[in-house]
């Protein structure tokens, strides 16, 4: 019996700190964090006008001691006084929060123009809470002019001043220099190939949408090869992989033979509509390929993993093959599959090398300007981390 | 007049585009989704004549007996059987128009791309052919790569440290050379096509 209250004793005064400790654990998380400061609610920049932004102080309590804050919650009402709702929430350690919403009145996230808002900020552990002073008023307005993207508007600027620059001296007659395309000076060449051989030339533009920017440089490049195959009288075949893009081919292919004088040569057949579908698109232009036996091909546009099937295919029919595209992934496999390639800006240069126009050469002239200064600056930005000169680096920041 | 319409509405759209990248207000916003939704319209329109195009295409194909005249008939029955299971049965999952879907279309699919293996084989052998410094620097730096993957005792440790730097310095310094020249060369082609000064696809010359 005495053993027993012994035993249970030493029982009791080995639990009891173990009790005080949770006890006290218990009372600190029933004492609130300390509430976050300098609460500012206003416009967010550079936005469609949906968008308020609030920055906060830390509360004292985030990331100290056993009051460590967990998470911060937006309050916002259209009145100080009341009727605040739950915005969102940020995780401890951040102090902003953009509170957006959508542009569709429809919608249960709308979030609307010019009209005042009320914020309050949480500082939130477990279920506790301690609240923020009320700020605002504040109203989200769209602004006209995004002052993030000013560095790219001074370079577009300078570029359309090099532009001008060079197109005026190619009006004045100066002979502009640009340096031989391997791949261009070719297609002369590819083409008499075709001519001599009587089979036919196949343009393939990629798998490109209409409106991609090399879609175009494609078109402008087939408007120049389709008038020589009127000239010399070869056929000339562009499988689409977009109805848009057959009717735009078409219609080049068409003015380019009327500039030839050949309307009646012209065959609308030959720019035809294939599939919009990757893997087939290839199987039916590889097909084309082998039995047409295409003297050369051409794979001009924007290229994925179709890119090396279909050069290596035409290398194994024995055609002449030029190719060009802006995917930087697809350039090697154009490079070893075919014959000549247009790397990158080549591509969107091709159309000025054929034509030999002055104005066209003058924007050539003007991307060389830009690249050297890209080039300069890129020196100098280099020097510049080095040195640290940190306003050099933020100066080139565009925040989208 | 031919000519000067397009142009115009070229200038105007153009303009507007470029200006719009600046502008972050709604209504600019607002314009830009109509004017894509106009692209939408049009792909639609542009569709029908695309399934023209193919048929009339093939059908001739068929009717002049050509070479492969016989993947024209697929081609035919497949467009027809497609468009007549989907009218009838609809396009959900379990219908004949799904399943000619997966078991038909997807392995033959898969089968094309499945190509791209052996392709890169060849190009490879092609391309590595030690004829000239350059592929034999391209050899070299690719073998240096492909060892990359394989456990090879103490050199890992050395080919993985130079394998980090040719991806990480003359590769990443050639492809971005190649993006600065790409990102100059589409403005100047926006410029050019925007301002008129390239109208070779309307039959300038």
């Amino acid at each position: 019996m005495q053993n027993k209250s012994r035993a249970l004793t030493i029982a009791v005064l080995l639990l009891l700190p173990a009790i005080l400790l949770a006890q006290d654990t218990l009372q600190s998380q029933t004492v609130a964090p300390a509430p976050p400061a300098e609460v500012k609610a206003f416009d967010t920049p550079n936005d469609n006008g949906h968008s308020i932004t609030i920055t906060w102080k830390l509360s004292a309590d985030d990331g100290a001691g056993q009051n460590s804050v967990t998470m911060y919650e937006m309050l916002r009402a259209e009145s100080p006084d009341g009727g605040f709702i739950s915005r969102g929430v940020v995780a401890a350690g951040v102090s902003t929060y953009d509170d957006k919403g959508d542009k569709d009145k429809a919608s249960q996230n709308y979030f609307p123009s010019g009209k005042n808002f009320y914020y309050k900020v949480r500082a939130k552990v477990g279920d506790i809470f301690s609240e923020s002073e009320v700020a605002g008023p504040a109203s989200a307005i769209g602004q006209w002019y995004h002052t993030g993207k000013t560095i790219v508007l001074a370079f577009v600027v300078i570029f359309m001043i090099f532009v001008l620059i060079f197109i005026r001296q190619a009006q004045k007659g100066k002979e502009l220099y640009v340096r031989p395309i391997g791949g261009i000076a070719a297609v002369d060449e590819a083409i008499g190939r075709a001519t001599e051989m009587g089979r036919p030339i196949l343009y393939v533009m990629g798998l490109g949408a209409p409106n991609d920017i090399a879609s175009i440089a494609s078109y402008t490049i087939l408007a120049r090869i389709a008038k020589k195959t009127a000239e010399y009288q070869t056929p000339i075949l562009v499988p689409c992989n977009d109805p848009i893009m057959m009717s735009i081919a078409q219609e080049t292919v068409r003015t380019s033979y009327l500039d030839a004088g050949r309307p009646d040569t012209y065959k609308e057949e030959n720019i035809f509509f294939v599939t919009s579908m990757q893997f087939a698109y290839v199987a039916a232009v590889n097909g084309i390929m082998l039995r047409e036996k295409t003297a050369t091909n051409f794979y001009l546009g924007k290229f994925f993993a179709e890119s090396l099937i279909l050069a290596e295919t035409g290398s194994v029919a024995g055609s002449i093959q030029i190719s060009g595209t802006d995917e930087v992934a697809q350039i090697p496999f154009f490079v070893a599959a075919t014959d000549y390639t247009l790397i990158g800006e080549e591509l969107y240069a091709a159309s000025a090398y054929l034509g030999r126009e002055p104005l066209l050469l003058g924007t050539l002239k003007a991307q060389d300007w830009a690249k050297g200064l890209i080039m300069a600056l890129l020196l100098f930005g280099a020097l510049a981390a080095s040195l640290h000169w940190d306003f050099f680096v933020r100066l080139f920041t565009v925040r989208l | 007049m031919r000519q000067q319409l397009p142009l115009a509405i070229i200038l105007v759209i153009g303009v507007f585009m470029a200006l719009q990248y600046f502008v972050p207000h709604e209504s600019s916003e607002f314009v830009y989704e109509w004017s894509l939704d106009w692209v939408i319209i049009i792909g639609v329109f542009a569709m029908a004549l695309g399934l023209w195009s193919m048929f009339v295409v093939h059908y001739t194909k068929i009717q002049k007996k050509s070479s492969g005249w016989g993947f024209s008939v697929i081609a035919i029955l497949g467009l027809l059987y497609m468009l007549i299971a989907g009218g009838i049965w609809g396009i959900e999952e379990g219908t004949p128009f799904m399943d000619f879907f997966w078991y038909v279309y997807t392995p033959i699919q898969a089968t094309m791309f499945a190509l791209l293996a052996f392709y890169i084989a060849s190009a490879a052998y092609r391309a590595f052919r030690v004829r000239t410094i350059l592929s034999t620097i391209l050899l070299v730096a690719a073998l240096l790569l492909m060892f990359r993957l394989i456990p090879i005792g103490p050199l890992s440790g050395p080919i993985q440290e130079l394998d980090r730097w040719i991806l990480g310095v003359p590769n990443l310094a050639a492809k971005r050379a190649i993006i600065i020249g790409v990102g100059l060369g589409i403005v100047a082609t926006a410029v050019k096509v925007v301002l008129g000064i390239e109208r070779s696809y309307l039959g300038k010359d």
